[in-house]
Parts: structure tokens; C-alpha cells; sequence
């Protein structure tokens, strides 16, 4: 193998994890550096430190320690088939870049990957000694998120929990039937057993409270990805396991990433990649099933054949399919019913509550509690204020709808 | 009463020094549109401090303002726009006659109070994402250094976030208005400075560059949400702006070369349906022992359950237990766990046991069904009975854990576990009392489900109830030495 610079390690090494959806930073428990000789605070809401062109979020380092990998996930463009150029990072190697990075405030700390060499344990290993680098050789208290190995064993998973403030494990595929399929190797029931455990130390924690074992995990949340696209699982199928994964396992989040065809495909692999926008409406699908008060059959009810319209939100194509619920006054419904109106936010509707008490809402006053009252405009009744007409599905689609793509020119 | 009073500030946002004017004139009763705010050109600009005639008489007022009024103004006299003054002090008047102002987001003054917060808290966030601070050598060590130009008056509000993060280091944040300074122990502020008295690169510079362009997607290009949350105004002091021209270009003429817009293919995908419809298979060989079912156990695909459920949970207990429990199947906690009856019913069970004199580490546990068959609702699991598909699909592993623990007596907990068993629809208060046999060496028995016992609303019969389950697994221990 050639000899190769951090340099060129770090160059392969995000390529390698860029098509990880994740880049939360938020939720961690809160502590800074004050008093210390260390670096590095978490104080809830993470910062994102700069976008790239693809409109992501760049909060934390995304690496994968290595991208060799002796698994052959079909999808997965390190599987060990695959010809793309590896690259290893040492533990104190990735550990200084790391501190480095964040003594300039590029980051708010580490997430960190791997694919599976000499076996999971070790892999395992690896990853931990970065963590523990960091938090015990150089009192950092930034951000570390570790993707853990669920092969690897229960001890090595705890050690992950004390220094990481996220775990996650990789269900990979909506099913489990896609998942032998396409990802041989893994082990469907040991990645649900690996969040359950995970589960419960989280739940141990909490009920010890203020005086939890100092052995006890740090992390205080973990989360899982999904990809989409690779098999032929429905957006049902999806929001299902999904559903299923939050109740069961206590996640922050279900990320959905967009199968990217990788180089040489397998024949057992769609030619195509989904359009991005899927993952985006699966995102707002999640959303209302989190936060909306919508029951997963009135949003795929909203689509057609078990996937969401791709042309118009949710809770939009939701809204037009059911004209008998609408218009809504603004100065009477429920907070619950005004969350069903497209285009209103939860702080939107708070705000509106609130407002309300003083006095009746008209149309410009609405405008100034919410960020666009065009949308809005067609749901709602208020102050001397009535839709022109019903909502009638034809006339408002056309106009709600995104207008066609059309690549969009740099400045 | 009428004449107009002008009142000069020293500095562009302090709270404090706004907040004793704003006193003054209100104890003056001088209302708003006679008030005119300007700044000293310079700090302690004497000659700009000409207060009016009223606001050298203060009259002893009471001046209430609910809570989240400082915390509005606060972030409001950060703005960068000079209105700012005379707009808190219309609000504060306000406040003293229409008490819950603040609440009414839809209010024009409110409304504009809380657009320049927001301005002001984004700068400030913006300030915490895009200070990129550059290393140098001093005669203490190494100084970290960055020039970041805000757009509201925000650095003695936002520097406390970067003391917080990086205690173990020098630093300084320079600024066109002012500075900030941590020397390891403490904040100072000096005024500000200018780009050229700061450094201008970083060796570590070129690593952030190769990174931001490795984690870039070329596959897609969002230039108007990068440019939402990244305004164009900050990207001449961020080291990896240089790259997006280039790293635009060459992600749009790479989506030129490929074929464009093309539909998913449906089809495509739906080919692999056919192989992904595993389901039913038959296990070839069966497994000899305990280990090897539980392994077995793990690919289970015969029913549906196994898609949700957390994995498989085996029986456990014993090789050679003389008495073997059916439970129904596992819940929230034994699907968490891996192991059956862990979560409310299991202890129900156990003190049960205890009562009956049964030692619970001698008796072979085990569910008629082994997934978790559940609904979610919100962030809940919520229980649901196995069906008649389910548990014909799993009497083939129940089956092979009788077999291979051969024990004398069998208890079944509930309908589900007395179905599993017999292959017969049964209920549980016919079946009681009437012991049946599975195989010449085996006698079943049925009762009670211990999750029954706890949903029994009323305690009396609960008590009774309990009672008759203990009296079952007594019985169920007298057939066992009647067994030898």
C-alpha cells in the first residue's frame, strides 16, 4: 500500500461517509470546558458550521476510520467488491485532526464510521480508542457520535455509550427480507437486539436520574438510517418500520438516505437512484407522524398506491383530498386542527393561540405570526378574511405544486 | 408638555444605559413620539448628553414590565438599525397600560421587536458557526486569531459561548465595532480592528478545504438552501467559500453528461419483490439442541412478526427441567431484553412461584409465540393478541423445546398458550382443572395468564384470582412428583 498523508487519508475517508444522512449535533447533554484545561462545549442546539453546495449541513468531521470493509453490502459503495481507493486513519491520527479542526472552529465535533476489518470487535476497538483519546488525552467535551458495529460485542458497546453523546446502528433497509438480500453479512436481529440494548441502558440511566453509575452511558440518544430506494419497500413499508423503530427503540431520529447508485452496481440493485425529493417527503412524512398528531394511514392515504405524492407535501396532499375539513377559523379551531392546515408550523399555530387571546386575528395579522400566508391563505377563515372558494383540489395543486425542476445556476 | 426631547447614548448596545434613560423618561411621563434617541459620535461624547428638562426631574414611579420584556430588549438593542431605541421605549410605554402586549406576535410594534431579535440571534449564531479562528506563535504559545464581520452589535453577547468552548485556549475575535480576548481566565473587550492586523491563513486551512470538498454530494446541487443558511455576505471570511464555484461547476456539467430526469424506474425495483418474498420457508433440518434452537430461532421468517419485533426470544430454563411454563408471547421488555418474563407479567410470575414453592431457575420458561406482535401508537408499543396463523407458524419451535426438554408437566398461561399446546381452540376456565396429556411422559395443564391478574380492575377478585393461580402451579407441582 502506498504511503499516504493525513491529507489524502481525510480525502477519501469523507468521501467515503458523505452518504450518511446524519449530521445532527443537537441533544447533547449540556457541558462546556469552563475551568478546564480542555476544549469544547455542547449547550443543546448544535451549530452548523458551513454548507456545502449540495445544501447540507457540515456540523461535525464525517469520516469513516477505514473504508476497507469484508462485508459485500450491495448498496454500499466500500463493500469489499467494490474497486474505490481505501485509506485508513490511526486512532491518534484522526483524534489531533479532530481537536485541531475544532480549536478552529470548523466543527462541532466528531462523527465517526467504519467499515469492518479483521472483525467487528476490532473495529469496534478501533473507533472507541478515537473517543477515548479524545475525551481522556485531551479533555475534549465537543460532540462525538459512533456508529456502532452491532457485531461487536456488549462491553465494547458500553465503553461506545460512556465516551459518545450519540450511537447509532444502521437498520440499513426498510425490511428484513431486503437486508438478507442485499446485505448478506448483516444480521437484521442483531442490529434490533444492539438498539434494544442500547434502549435499555439509556432507560437505566434516566431512571437513575441525578446520580447515575459513573460507568453509566453518556450518550443520550441514539438514531438509525434507512435507505431508500435500494429494494423495493413502498413509502408504507417505510413509515412503517420507522414507526415501529421510534416506539420500540426510543430513537431521535430515523434518517432516510437516497440509494446513490454506486460504481459497478449489482443486477440486484435498481439502475437508477430515487429521486432526492422521495427522501424529502419521507422526511415530512416523519415529521407529522412525530409532531402533527397524523395517523400513518391518513398520510399514505394522501399519496396513491402506498407512496407519497412526490409534487406536493404531506400534509398538502393530505389537506386537498379531504376539502370537507377546511377552511378553518384561525380564531376558533383547536391547536390540533390548525396544525392541519398546510403551510402551519407548530410555531405558527403557537403563536397564533396566543395572539388570539387579544383580540380577533385578521389576514395581515396572520401574516406576521407565520412565514407565508399565501399557503396558508386558502385553509382559513379569519377576520374579515374567506377563501374565495371551497378548497377545490384541482385549481390549488396547480398552484401549490412545486413548478418542475429546473437546474438551478450557480450566482 | 409637547416639546420634543432628544436624549444621546454613549454606547451602540448597552441595555443598561438604554434602560436608565428609558427610567427617566418614563417617570417624566414623556411619551414616545417625543422622544428623539441618537449615539454619541464617540464613546463619552459629553457635549451629544443633553437631557431634557423632564428627564432631570425623575418622579418616583413604579415601572412593570413582564419577564420577557428584558429578555426581548436585550436581544432588540443589539440591532444594527437605529430605530431600535425608539421602538423599545414605544413598547416599555405600551406595557404600562396593555399588560400582555408582548403576547400579541401579530402587534406592529411587537412584530418588529421580534424581527430584530431574530436578526440579531441569527447573527449571533451565524457569529458561533462561521468564526474560523487561525493559528499563530506568540511568547506564551500558540494564539488563535479570527476576523469575523457581524452585522448587528453582537460580540460581548456572543463571546461567553466561545469562552465557554475553548477555555484551554488564546483566543481573540476581532471585529470592524469591537474585540473579544480570553487569555485562559478571562473575557475582555477592546475596540475594534481591522483584517490586516489579523493573520491570513492557517496550515490546517488546506485539510478543511479537501474535507468540505470530499463530503460535498455532487450528485446533488441545493444552491439556494446553501445560500439560505450560508449568505453570500460571510463567505469572504470562511476559508472553504473559495471552493464553490469550482465544486458547482463540476457537479452541474457531471449531471449534463448523465441522462437526466428519468423516472424511477418502478419496474426495476419491483423485480426484486419476487426475491424479497421469502417468507414461509421451511427450516430443512431441525435443530439438536437448546443452543441451536435458540440460534434457529434467530432466521425465523414463518409469520410476519419478525419484521418488527426486536428478535426471536427462546424459552430458557433448564435442559432438563421437570416443569415447563408457556407463556403467550413476549412484550415491550422481553422483545428489549431478549429474555421471557422480565417485564410486569414475569414478576407477577415470579412471586407467584415463590408462593407455590417453585424454584423459577428450575422450570423451563417459554412463550407460545416468540416475536413481539405489537401495534405502535405515538412513541408506545401497545400489545396485540397473536392469531391463529401465528401461533400454527410457531407450535413447530414449541414443539421442538418439548421435545427436547421432555419435561413431565407443562403449564400453559392463558388461551394463547392452551391453543399452542392442544392444537384446539380452548378457554381458560374450561380447560382449568382438566390436565391433558401431550405425549406418554407429558401431562398439560392450563391457567391463568399472569397479565390477567393485572389488568383485574377490582381487588377482591384480583385476590381470589391470584389466589386460584398460585393453587394451579401448586397443582402443577404435585403432578410433578406424582410424575417420580
Amino acid at each position: 500500500m502506498p504511503h499516504l498523508s493525513t491529507v489524502d487519508k481525510l480525502a477519501i475517508l469523507a468521501d467515503a461517509a458523505k452518504y450518511d444522512a446524519s449530521c445532527a449535533s443537537s441533544g447533547a447533554q449540556k457541558r462546556n470546558s469552563s475551568g478546564t484545561k480542555g476544549i469544547g462545549s455542547t449547550e443543546g442546539m448544535g451549530v452548523c458550521h458551513s454548507y456545502a453546495p449540495d445544501g447540507r449541513c457540515i456540523s461535525l468531521l464525517k469520516v469513516l476510520l477505514t473504508n476497507y470493509c469484508q462485508y459485500d453490502c450491495l448498496y454500499c459503495v466500500n463493500r469489499v467488491s467494490s474497486d474505490v481507493r481505501r485509506a485508513r486513519f490511526g486512532a491518534a491520527e484522526l483524534a489531533k485532526l479532530t481537536l485541531e479542526f475544532y480549536k478552529r472552529n470548523y466543527i462541532e465535533g466528531l462523527f465517526l464510521s467504519s467499515g469492518i476489518i479483521k472483525s467487528p470487535d476490532y473495529t469496534m476497538e478501533q473507533m472507541v480508542e478515537v473517543a477515548r483519546i479524545l475525551r481522556e488525552d485531551y479533555a475534549f467535551h465537543g460532540y462525538i457520535h459512533l456508529k456502532t458495529i452491532p457485531d461487536a460485542s456488549p462491553e465494547l458497546l458500553d465503553s461506545a455509550g460512556r465516551y459518545a453523546d450519540r450511537l447509532s446502528i444502521n437498520v440499513e433497509l426498510p425490511s428484513r427480507t431486503s437486508l438478507g438480500e442485499l446485505a448478506p453479512e448483516k444480521d437484521a436481529s442483531r442490529i434490533r437486539k444492539a438498539m434494544a440494548s442500547v434502549r435499555l441502558r439509556l432507560d437505566e440511566k434516566k431512571e437513575k436520574g441525578r446520580h447515575p453509575n459513573p460507568r453509566a452511558i453518556k450518550a443520550t440518544g441514539q438514531s438509525t438510517q434507512m435507505i431508500i430506494g435500494a429494494d423495493a419497500s413502498d413509502d408504507r413499508k417505510i413509515l412503517t418500520t420507522s414507526a415501529s423503530l421510534y416506539a420500540g427503540y426510543k430513537l431521535r431520529r430515523v434518517y432516510y438516505s437516497a440509494f446513490s447508485p454506486t460504481p459497478h452496481p449489482s443486477s440486484k440493485l435498481p439502475p437508477e437512484a430515487p429521486p432526492l425529493r422521495r427522501e424529502h417527503r419521507l422526511y415530512q412524512a416523519d415529521w407529522l407522524l412525530r409532531f402533527y398528531g397524523f395517523e400513518l394511514d391518513e398520510i399514505i392515504a394522501g399519496g396513491n398506491d402506498g407512496m407519497l405524492d412526490l409534487d406536493i407535501d404531506p400534509k398538502l396532499a393530505w389537506a386537498l383530498k379531504h376539502p370537507e375539513r377546511f377552511p378553518i377559523d384561525v380564531n376558533r379551531a383547536s391547536r390540533e386542527e390548525l396544525l392541519r392546515v398546510p403551510g402551519l408550523g407548530t410555531r405558527g399555530a403557537g403563536a397564533i393561540v396566543k395572539a388570539r387571546r387579544l383580540g380577533g386575528l385578521r389576514l395581515d395579522d396572520i401574516a406576521r405570526l407565520t412565514t407565508s400566508v399565501v399557503k396558508i391563505r386558502p385553509f382559513i377563515t379569519a377576520r374579515g378574511w374567506h377563501p374565495a372558494k371551497a378548497v377545490e383540489a384541482a385549481g390549488l395543486r396547480a398552484q401549490l405544486a412545486r413548478p418542475p425542476v429546473q437546474r438551478e445556476l450557480f450566482a | 408638555m409637547s416639546e420634543p426631547v432628544a436624549v444621546t447614548l454613549d454606547k451602540p448596545a448597552d441595555y443598561a444605559e438604554w434602560r436608565a434613560a428609558a427610567r427617566r423618561l418614563l417617570s417624566a411621563n414623556v411619551a414616545p413620539d417625543r422622544v428623539g434617541f441618537r449615539l454619541a459620535a464617540t464613546s463619552g461624547d459629553l457635549f451629544g448628553t443633553r437631557p431634557g428638562r423632564a428627564a432631570r426631574q425623575p418622579a418616583p414611579v413604579t415601572i412593570c414590565v413582564p419577564q420577557d420584556f428584558p429578555r426581548l430588549a436585550k436581544a432588540v438593542i443589539c440591532h444594527s438599525d437605529n430605530a431600535r431605541f425608539a421602538l423599545l421605549y414605544r413598547l416599555l410605554w405600551r406595557l404600562q397600560g396593555e399588560r400582555r402586549l408582548l403576547d400579541n406576535a401579530a402587534d406592529v410594534d411587537v412584530y418588529k421587536a421580534r424581527r430584530m431579535a431574530k436578526a440579531v440571534r441569527r447573527d449571533s449564531h451565524k457569529m458561533k458557526a462561521f468564526v474560523r479562528f487561525r493559528r499563530t506563535e506568540s511568547d506564551v504559545g500558540e494564539v488563535f486569531v479570527a476576523w469575523f464581520e457581524p452585522d448587528h452589535h453582537i460580540v460581548e453577547r456572543t463571546a461567553p459561548f466561545f469562552a465557554r468552548r475553548f477555555a484551554g485556549m488564546r483566543w481573540s475575535i476581532v471585529t470592524p465595532g469591537r474585540s473579544a480576548h480570553w487569555n485562559g481566565n478571562a473575557l475582555t473587550f477592546g475596540d475594534g480592528a481591522n483584517r490586516r492586523d489579523c493573520p491570513d491563513g492557517d496550515a490546517l486551512e488546506e485539510h478543511w478545504r479537501v474535507y468540505y470538498s470530499s463530503i460535498f454530494n455532487p450528485a446533488r446541487l441545493k444552491i439556494r438552501a446553501m445560500k439560505a443558511e450560508m449568505p453570500t455576505r460571510y463567505w469572504r471570511n470562511l476559508p472553504e467559500s473559495r471552493l464553490i464555484p469550482e465544486l458547482t461547476r463540476s457537479a452541474q456539467s457531471a449531471q449534463r453528461a448523465a441522462p437526466a430526469g428519468t423516472p424511477p424506474s418502478v419496474a426495476s425495483a419491483r423485480r426484486l419483490v419476487a426475491a424479497q418474498d421469502g417468507m414461509n420457508q421451511e427450516i430443512v433440518s431441525s435443530p439438536q439442541t437448546l443452543g441451536a434452537l435458540a440460534t434457529g430461532l434467530q432466521n425465523c421468517t414463518r409469520c410476519g412478526l419478525c419484521q418488527h419485533a426486536t428478535a426471536a426470544v427462546p424459552g430458557e430454563g433448564p435442559a432438563d427441567a421437570r416443569l415447563l411454563i408457556v407463556g403467550e408471547q413476549p412484550g415491550d421488555r422481553e422483545d428489549l431484553s431478549g429474555r421471557p418474563f422480565v417485564g410486569p407479567a414475569g414478576q407477577v410470575l415470579d412471586e407467584a412461584l415463590s408462593e407455590a414453592g417453585i424454584d423459577r431457575d428450575a422450570v423451563f420458561l417459554t412463550n407460545a409465540v416468540k416475536h413481539f406482535k405489537h401495534e405502535t401508537r405515538g412513541k408506545r408499543r401497545l400489545h396485540q393478541r397473536p392469531n391463529v396463523e401465528e401461533i400454527e407458524a410457531c407450535r413447530w419451535w414449541l414443539g421442538l423445546e418439548l421435545e427436547l426438554v421432555a419435561p413431565s408437566v407443562v403449564v400453559a398461561l392463558g388461551a394463547t398458550a392452551t391453543r399452542a399446546l392442544t392444537g384446539k381452540p380452548a378457554k381458560v376456565a374450561d380447560a382449568r382443572g382438566q390436565p391433558f396429556t401431550l405425549s406418554p411422559e407429558t401431562v398439560g395443564v392450563a391457567t391463568v395468564h399472569p397479565a390477567y391478574l393485572l389488568r383485574l380492575q377490582d381487588k377482591e377478585k384480583a385476590r381470589a384470582e391470584r389466589a386460584q393461580f398460585i393453587d394451579d402451579l401448586r397443582g402443577a407441582l404435585r403432578l410433578v412428583s406424582a410424575a417420580g
